[in-house]
């Protein structure tokens, strides 16, 4: 059979490893490292750009990324995108847990920051009430705005190993990042040195408004839940726009429109197919995020009847390009901010 | 016997100018020495933490080995790349929180199918409460406060799901923790994570006598001051008292001897002849005493900038500073005055210069000799009842396990003091331990 040759940009496609609560699915799943690791391994398969795994205090299930580093060695190429929440942890911790995840990874992590809103939540720490979304995805950006200067806070070339002089690293390659937001402030440099891409790819789900303009400040991703393209597409200008606002190219913010999804056959995943190529040709995004009513039965259909589909229509690779997750969606390995900081007073 | 692999991290005894050396920090290293420790039939693999980098003359230190990963995301994908090897965690109780830590620690143990472990580590150092929102305001006196109530909340939250799989609500409330909600996981395979404890001090003693499932001393006493000389005997001596001591603590907690293991950090250096291990350990040490590291050790109990001193000439002959803040991030000696006269006098009687000096009084090597000397050795001393088997802490990454564990676990095990295959499939197994008790009522 030929293939026809591909021109058009390709669609990014990330799958949702968690399904909502149902009646009927197994309690021990939840808790079984294999289930997520068969799960990543078929969307490895068909070149999915990522996984994802949410978290809450409250959900029952694990750790989520626990979960994605216990799948990292067992996987070569699909990136990994934990949901870490901000709210009720310290914000040193996250950025050496996200960037460790990049580490065990070789370099296939993410980071979908979240809140935690609720009084349940905040009694399970009983340190600082529940407060609005508002002031949570304010201290959220700050989260995401000091985890990237922690992983800028050693050079890429920090480590030296100079045995003339005795010198492990150059310190004068290890920063300082002195951060004070309106909650916490980090002193650092960072314990854990600058990981494999650089910055882990950092993603926020951009539905609700309160947390629009940490997407678009600090995010590599954007989630946006629609019911429709061009709701979709909307939310895709607004956020570009906001990122152009804040000095940023709006190109290196990838919105993905994020769709649940139930597949019964596989006439339901050619169907898919249809509706994702629909929206993509209506600027819905630049690829999707699927959520799953469940996870194995969806997954296999998808990668069995939907991606062949799109790959034929060159909307979907048929290879991974390369091995990182910046690399598989066309994210540029962020220079060091501190680096270039040298080098622009020197 | 009960064995278990350090990873060489952060510190001075870490051989980074070997050309051997990997990388501390690439994921592969962190395989290569679980995977060695696991085929050596060990108990468990080990990662120590830090949350600051150290600090001297108000700049980071840049000597030693430094920058590591975050311990419970590592160990959690080495459980994919392990079978029975026990996977243990150095995490603070002063800057996390009980409900938090205890999810994951819970997760390790789901993911690893019972192979997780908690070294409970306290600090009350302001330096490294910098990088955290709870900042450094603990007194003394409260980490051990904190640490208990923190591992008794963490335990109500591993305890509290029935035996039946439903969630019954926590509520806790004590001076440092208001925990109130359910736990979002079952009760772990092993019912609770492994405790390791470490700390000489009598506070110390008694919360691992209560807490603890492991303790994790210094060479020979559990932390004897640097730089005590101290020959074999001694340390065989003091090993005894330790352990007499720890272990008799035990029954006013209402625990068995069994119900702790003690095992002491400890280095070795193997050579085909005695003589040739005395050659290699003499290399080492040269090597972990740089001119620069030297240097600084001597800087460290001073107190007082000696940039200007030869390593290879005599002391100095000023006495420390005993108000110093040179050295941030490690612990302050108690008596700096006392250490330096010592050494001062070592030096003119032994005509050692600072680098010879330093080398003579840190010493690190605890096990020097041939396979079999080293077998014999480690033997004994669990057989005098002074250790219950030892953690390694080799000084190469990653390799520094491998001539162990293809030269003397095998006479180790041929002596029947070692397995030679692991018989359960937890930590707690290996280790001998029976699963903690759930509290009446929760069924």
């Amino acid at each position: 059979m030929s293939q026809p040759s591909c021109s058009l940009r390709p669609l990014h496609l990330a799958f949702a490893l968690d399904g909502p609560p149902r009646r009927g699915r197994r309690a021990t799943e939840v808790f079984d490292p294999e289930h997520y690791v068969r799960l990543a391994r078929l969307a490895e398969r068909g070149t999915l750009d990522f996984v994802t795994l949410g978290d809450s205090f409250a959900r029952p299930g694990p750790d989520a990324l626990a979960v994605l580093a216990r799948v990292a060695p067992r996987t070569g190429r699909v990136g990994l995108v934990p949901a870490v929440t901000t709210t009720h942890t310290e914000p040193f911790h996250v950025s050496t847990a996200v960037n460790t995840l990049d580490w065990v990874s070789r370099g296939r992590a993410g980071w979908t920051v979240e809140v935690s809103g609720t009084p349940a939540e905040a009694r399970l720490f009983g340190r600082r009430d529940a407060a609005p979304a508002d002031a949570l995805w304010r201290e959220a950006g700050e989260v995401a705005d000091v985890a990237a200067r922690l992983w800028d806070s050693w050079e890429d070339d920090a480590e030296i190993r100079d045995t003339a002089t005795g010198r492990f690293v150059d310190r004068d390659k290890l920063h300082y990042v002195d951060f004070r937001g309106a909650s916490f402030s980090v002193r650092g440099p960072s314990i854990t040195p600058r990981p494999p891409q650089g910055r882990p790819v950092v993603a926020v789900d951009a539905t609700a408004r309160p947390a629009r303009q940490v997407a678009a400040a600090h995010a590599d991703v954007a989630f946006v839940r629609a019911e429709d393209p061009a709701t979709a597409a909307a939310a895709r200008a607004d956020l570009r726009e906001r990122a152009r606002a804040l000095g940023r190219d709006p190109d290196r913010l990838l919105v993905l429109a994020s769709l649940p999804v139930e597949l019964y056959s596989s006439g339901d995943a050619v169907g898919l197919a249809d509706l994702l190529g629909d929206w993509h040709a209506d600027g819905a995004g630049d690829g999707f995020h699927l959520r799953p009513a469940d996870p194995a039965r969806d997954l296999a259909l998808l990668v069995d009847g939907t991606v062949p589909v799109l790959q034929h229509r060159c909307l979907l690779r048929r290879f991974y390009p390369g091995t990182t997750l910046r690399e598989h969606l066309g994210l540029p390995r962020p220079a060091n901010r501190y680096a270039s900081a040298r080098k622009v007073s020197s | 016997m009960h064995l278990a692999a350090h990873f060489p991290g952060v510190n001075n005894t870490t051989v980074w100018t070997d050309p051997r050396a990997g990388s501390q920090i690439d994921f592969a290293s962190f395989e290569h020495l679980a995977r060695t420790a696991e085929r050596g039939r060990f108990d468990f693999f080990f990662l120590a933490e830090g949350l600051r980098l150290r600090e001297h003359k108000g700049r980071i230190h840049d000597l030693d080995v430094l920058g590591r990963p975050e311990s419970i995301t590592v160990l959690n994908a080495l459980a994919a790349v392990t079978d029975r090897l026990g996977l243990a965690a150095t995490v603070n109780t002063t800057f996390n929180e009980p409900y938090e830590l205890a999810r994951r620690l819970a997760t390790l143990d789901h993911l690893s199918a019972g192979r997780a472990a908690w070294n409970v580590v306290t600090t009350s150092d302001a330096f490294t409460g910098e990088n955290f929102r709870r900042g450094g305001y603990l007194d003394h006196a409260d980490r051990y406060t904190r640490a208990a109530e923190f591992v008794a909340t963490a335990r109500e939250l591993w305890d509290s799901w029935t035996a039946g799989g439903v969630p019954r609500p926590v509520t806790h409330h004590g001076p440092h923790f208001r925990v109130r909600g359910a736990f979002t996981l079952p009760r772990s395979p092993q019912g609770h994570p492994v405790i390791i404890q470490a700390g000489d001090s009598a506070a110390g003693r008694d919360f691992a006598a209560a807490t603890a499932d492991i303790v994790f001393t210094g060479w020979g006493s559990g932390g004897r001051p640097p730089g005590k000389c101290s020959t074999r005997h001694s340390t065989l001596a003091a090993g005894q008292e330790f352990y007499a001591d720890v272990k008799g603590r035990l029954a006013a907690h209402g625990r068995t001897a069994d119900s702790l293991k003690i095992m002491p950090g400890v280095t070795f250096v193997l050579g085909d002849t005695a003589a040739d291990a005395q050659e290699r350990a003499a290399t080492i040490r040269r090597q972990q005493v740089s001119p620069q590291n030297a240097l600084l050790a001597l800087e460290q109990v001073w107190g007082v900038d000696l940039s200007g001193y030869d390593p290879d000439g005599p002391l100095p002959d000023i006495d420390p500073d005993p108000e110093s803040q040179l050295a941030q991030g490690r612990v302050r000696l108690a008596d700096p005055k006392a250490l330096a006269d010592r050494w001062r006098a070592l030096s003119e009687a032994k005509g050692l210069s600072i680098r010879e000096t330093v080398i003579e009084t840190t010493g690190r090597q605890s096990f020097v000799g041939t396979p079999a000397a080293v077998a014999e050795e480690m033997t004994a001393y669990v057989a005098a009842r002074a250790a219950d088997g030892f953690i390694l802490v080799p000084h190469l990454t990653p390799g520094g396990l491998d001539d162990f564990v293809d030269r003397v676990v095998p006479l180790l095990q041929e002596r029947g003091v070692l397995r030679t295959e692991y018989a359960g499939t937890t930590l707690r197994s290996h280790l001998g331990l029976p699963d903690p008790v759930r509290p009446v009522g929760k069924d």
